[in-house]
């Protein structure tokens, strides 16, 4: 699956789930926790959507903002869940993936 | 001694004998003259808080004035109510034991929760206690995801994540739980002409750790300003039986025991005081984090999962918003 593609599809779903679809300017790299855009039931709403998206586990010791806090690294993380962390970092110099965009 | 080592839990004393006298002054005010009710109906639940609300509202009010409710159900821990008669008894106040369990059940409480436990622990079923917890959230930097505990008939238990789904239709569900009990209390205070007492302390009033239009109603809420150590020391002073003080903070929602620790505060309840004070003052983590026996990169989580559950909780204490001002009323 295209790095791009699945930021897409992480955007739609961010703006539809937690911006009641009313604010299409969220930004990769913007942070949900200050955003205040995830509260713990968006967590739970965020894990069960991965999962069941792109077939991946969220292990407990994953559900860090390192992992899960922006458009960016949620990208970053599926890339290394899906086995393609390799491919895909060369894709994010391309701007479809920022690892530091949280830092 | 540098500030910095200065910094203790002694930053939470209150004079308790003034601060009795003056929480009496603002509930007689409150109750007689602001809602012009007759006295106050209070849900105790053989915790320290409402047992706080109790003494305060009889030393304000006169025992005479004081109605005390006991609403357990199918899931309460038997010491709440033989906790709660001991506090009516020793106050001289009269009390009321409603049995919310079969109203729950008509709503369909037990039912809808165990459903969603199903859903993720298809083996649940009859003799199978439950509750959810929240994982340690101090420790490192993390989300705050709930996971459902079972425990078997024969004592085994079982942790599993809990759906979206799962997790939205427990709370609903146990959710009748807070507003069954309100709906008895409003029941006495309308008999009455009474005024419902809240008992949140500031910690579950700041962090929201209610159920709106559950708990979370009342006409006045008398010790939502003190920190829970404060309604301790309160306690102390006002003579609340040992048993009470020394009871262990319960949510006393679910079968299995469930503290407020893993439900909601990820901290013992002393030392999330002290941050809530820290983060209200303005105190750099750096300078709270020896006193509260943290690191500082600990108490800066701290202090962002308090603003975190301050934004939540902004929803739970909005009462009805109006597209335009009435300005009649």
């Amino acid at each position: 699956m295209e790095s791009n593609f699945i930021v897409q599809q992480l955007r739609s779903f961010i703006i539809e789930n937690f911006l009641f679809d009313q604010d299409g300017n969220v930004k990769d790299e913007d942070s949900f926790l200050q955003g205040g855009i995830l509260d713990s039931t968006g967590v739970l709403e965020l894990v069960a959507f991965l999962e069941e998206k792109y077939g991946i586990t969220v292990e407990e010791g994953e559900l860090t903002p390192e992992n899960l806090d922006s458009i960016n690294n949620i990208s970053v993380y599926l890339s290394r869940k899906m086995g393609r962390g390799q491919e895909e970092e060369g894709e994010s110099a391309m701007g479809a993936v920022n690892p530091g965009g949280n830092k | 001694m540098s500030p910095r080592t200065a910094l203790s839990f002694d930053v939470l004393h209150v004079d308790a004998a003034r601060e009795t006298e003056r929480i009496a002054a603002g509930i007689r005010d409150i109750v007689f003259n602001q809602l012009r009710r007759k006295g106050a109906v209070i849900g105790v639940s053989g915790g320290v808080d409402s047992t706080v609300v109790a003494f305060l509202c009889t030393r304000a009010l006169g025992p005479k004035r004081v109605l005390l409710l006991f609403t357990p159900e199918t899931d309460s821990a038997p010491e709440s109510l033989r906790l709660g008669r001991i506090v009516a008894e020793y106050l001289g106040v009269r009390s009321v034991v409603e049995d919310i369990s079969s109203i729950l059940r008509e709503a369909r409480c037990y039912a809808r929760r165990d459903e969603c436990v199903r859903s993720v622990v298809p083996e649940y079923g009859e003799g199978y206690k439950c509750k959810i917890v929240l994982p340690n959230l101090i420790e490192a930097e993390r989300y705050a995801i709930f996971s459902v505990v079972v425990q078997t008939p024969a004592g085994k238990t079982k942790k599993v994540r809990l759906s979206p789904e799962a997790y939205l239709g427990i709370v609903a569900a146990t959710n009748f739980k807070q507003r069954t009990r309100k709906m008895i209390e409003y029941y006495y205070a309308d008999l009455f002409q009474y005024a419902v007492a809240g008992t949140p302390n500031r910690l579950e009033y700041d962090q929201g750790f209610f159920v709106k239009n559950g708990d979370g109603a009342a006409d006045f809420k008398p010790i939502a300003h003190l920190y829970k150590s404060q309604v301790y020391q309160l306690a102390a002073y006002l003579g609340v039986p040992e048993e009470i003080q020394s009871r262990s903070p319960t949510t006393d929602t679910y079968s299995l025991h469930q503290s407020q620790e893993e439900f909601y505060f990820s901290l013992p309840l002393e030392k999330m005081d002290l941050c809530l004070y820290g983060k209200n003052q303005g105190i750099a983590a750096v300078d709270l984090a020896p006193a509260v026996g943290l690191e500082p990169e600990q108490v800066e989580r701290v202090y962002r999962m308090i603003e975190a559950k301050r934004k939540v909780a902004h929803y739970l204490r909005s009462s009805a918003l109006l597209i335009a001002p009435v300005e009649a009323v």
